[in-house]
């Protein structure tokens, strides 16, 4: 199989979130692709048709979600670096693929680029994915969910979901959204060696050498249990290493939030207005902080826990009706801050928006 | 003859010793489908290369049942997981376990596109017309007529329709390098013939492997030994037709798999 280097050195480019996503995966090692057209990320699957074949890496089109992600865990149990991509109501089917995942520790790839919902909803964009991506399916959110702002990032955390993926064998979904998607943005895509990015390989469950039951044993996997202690034991051992890799997992952005009466938490791109209204609010004089979690899954909740303590008012910005804010509230039970809505499901919002809903609360 | 001897007499060599005696309901036909499976791998020799994929329901008890590489799946989800396995890494031999609801309702769509594709995978389900594990529920396979515990008066074709033809319909959609065969555990012999035919045929990289089996569930279907007999070998062939529906470069390929089986 070649394995050339799809991108030698760096390079900078202007490209749609989607392209960038496709060349993140070649760069990361990606092998193959299973994949079901819905809009907005239906490019990655354009691109990666595209350049896949150059790099010998595979694609296939399923019948559905359910069989993408299926298929992808079919892929990572041969042993190569599968993922997939989906959105909306596909990402609601994904979920029962995902939930297998967190059962047999499958180290599946995802790239979630949110659309408005509930139901078909609009293609366009929207953060009302966040739930159902880090604590969707039957089980306990055994998943890293990366929620990217910008095409860089797009680029990096790609390359880090399959390395987190691989490194700690629990689902990993880098969450994006349509604007992400269908956005041109400059970004520089790299060999992620010349960084010092180790790739981490990828390691067959099945097929290895020798005759299983004879030369080794057999690999054996399975989800269902007959009794509930069997199904309590692998399940506080799976949380257990969640809880341990968690805090070197979790990742999170604060600016300003040292002195500050009102910090605005957001994620994704919500993010990049909530930061510009934050500078913006900060020249004016008003004493306003910024704080991102980069990580919905984890949670960077010692770093959330800080800032909560140290501040009366989080003003919580997204365009879904309190879905980050309900992990806020879960990572900072116990705290004082008062926590304030600036909710928008399946809208943009502006850094506009984000002042005058800041200038409100500090009068 | 020594005890270990004996049990390797009885068993094929790909069954794990130590799972031994299966976890199968007295009377199930799962354990002679897994017989015959075995005896076929041990035929070809593809023990280092076959992975077993097993689906929910009754058939997820054979998830440590033979000394291969297995992964229990998802209801209906058997199908994609071998795929996926065989798409990436087309060196191994993909089996795909399940029963009739697993393959004919919550997974058709798999089934469907996986033979219109021609994927290079063995899809065996086997065929007791009803849902063994959740309590005996109607399946597409039931019979017209039939008493499960949601058609308590008997099967009302009118209401709920006939009996799922899943290897005509496979054989239907499949192209002509695909196998398609429908077997029995009531001749043995036939139906292991039938799993090596369709194993060789992804071995051999011709397209889509299919081999239904009919099978009995004593247990849900209230029957006793004679009776059970009496549903396989007569009854359920009355709507299920045995034999090779489709066999790539054998046109009469059909003929006299009844008598000689």
């Amino acid at each position: 199989m070649p394995k050339d280097k799809p991108i030698e050195g760096e390079k900078r480019v202007f490209m749609t979130g989607n392209e960038v996503v496709a060349w993140a995966a070649l760069a990361a090692d990606a092998d193959i692709m299973f994949g079901y057209p819905i809009t907005p990320q239906n490019e990655i699957m354009h691109y990666w048709t595209r350049l896949a074949p150059k790099f010998g890496r595979d694609f296939l089109q399923t019948e559905d979600e359910l069989s993408a992600g299926f298929t992808t865990l079919g892929g990572v149990l041969a042993g190569r670096k599968a993922f997939t991509a989906t959105a909306g109501p596909g990402n609601t089917l994904m979920q029962e693929p995902m939930s297998m995942a967190e059962a047999m520790r499958l180290p599946m790839v995802a790239i979630i680029t949110q659309r408005g919902g509930p139901s078909t909803g609009t293609v366009i964009y929207s953060q009302q994915e966040v739930t159902m991506t880090t604590l969707g399916g039957n089980g306990e959110g055994m998943r890293i969910v990366y929620s990217t702002a910008t095409h860089q990032e797009l680029f990096d955390y790609t390359i880090k979901a399959f390395n987190a993926a691989w490194k700690y064998r629990f689902p990993t979904f880098v969450l994006g959204d349509g604007y992400q998607s269908k956005m041109r943005e400059s970004l520089t895509i790299y060999d992620p060696a010349e960084r010092g990015i180790a790739i981490v390989p990828p390691e067959p469950y099945f097929g290895k050498p020798g005759v299983p039951g004879v030369d080794r044993p057999p690999s054996q996997l399975r989800n269902t249990y007959n009794m509930e202690e069997e199904l309590y034991e692998v399940v506080e051992h799976y949380l257990e290493d969640y809880a341990k890799v968690a805090p070197e997992v979790a990742e999170y952005h604060a600016h300003y939030v040292d002195d500050a009466d009102l910090v605005v938490v957001a994620h994704g791109v919500v993010a990049r207005a909530a930061l510009m209204a934050v500078k913006e609010l900060r020249e004016d004089g008003y004493k306003v902080g910024y704080f991102r979690p980069v990580t919905l899954r984890p949670l960077p909740e010692k770093e959330l826990r800080e800032v909560a303590g140290r501040t009366k008012k989080f003003l919580v910005a997204e365009s879904a009706n309190g879905q980050l804010a309900r992990l806020l509230k879960e990572g900072a039970y116990g705290c004082t801050t008062e926590m304030l809505p600036l909710f928008r499901p399946g809208m943009g919002i502006t850094p506009e928006e984000v002042i005058a809903e800041a200038k409100k609360i500090l009068g | 003859m020594s005890l270990a001897q004996t049990i390797e007499l009885a068993m094929p060599r790909c069954w794990r010793v130590d799972t031994k005696p299966h976890k199968f309901c007295p009377g199930c036909g799962h354990g002679l489908v897994l017989k015959a499976l075995g005896y076929a791998i041990d035929e070809l020799g593809i023990q280092d290369r076959a992975v077993f994929g097993c689906d929910i329901g009754c058939s997820l008890l054979s998830w440590d049942f033979f000394n291969l590489d297995t992964i229990q799946t998802h209801h209906g989800r058997t199908t994609p997981v071998i795929t996926g396995i065989k798409r990436a890494n087309p060196k191994l031999i993909g089996i795909a376990y399940m029963g009739d609801g697993g393959g004919y309702a919550i997974g058709s769509q798999h089934l469907v596109n996986a033979a219109a594709r021609d994927e290079k995978i063995t899809v065996i389900l086997v065929n007791n017309t009803q849902y063994g594990m959740t309590g005996g529920q109607m399946a597409p396979t039931t019979l017209p007529g039939q008493k499960t515990e949601t058609t308590p008066y008997g099967r009302d074709p009118e209401k709920t329709g006939f009996p799922f033809q899943g290897p005509e319909m496979v054989a239907a959609i499949s192209r002509a390098g695909a196998y398609v065969a429908r077997g029995t555990v009531a001749n043995f012999r036939q139906l292991q013939r039938f799993l090596k035919r369709a194993l060789e045929n992804q071995m051999a990289g011709n397209g889509f492997s299919f081999v239904e089996v009919i099978s009995a569930c004593p247990t849900n279907w209230r029957t006793n030994a004679e009776e059970t007999w009496n549903m396989i070998e007569h009854v359920l062939p009355q709507y299920f037709k045995v034999g090779e529906i489709k066999v790539p470069g054998a046109p009469a390929a059909q003929e006299g798999e009844k008598k000689d089986g």
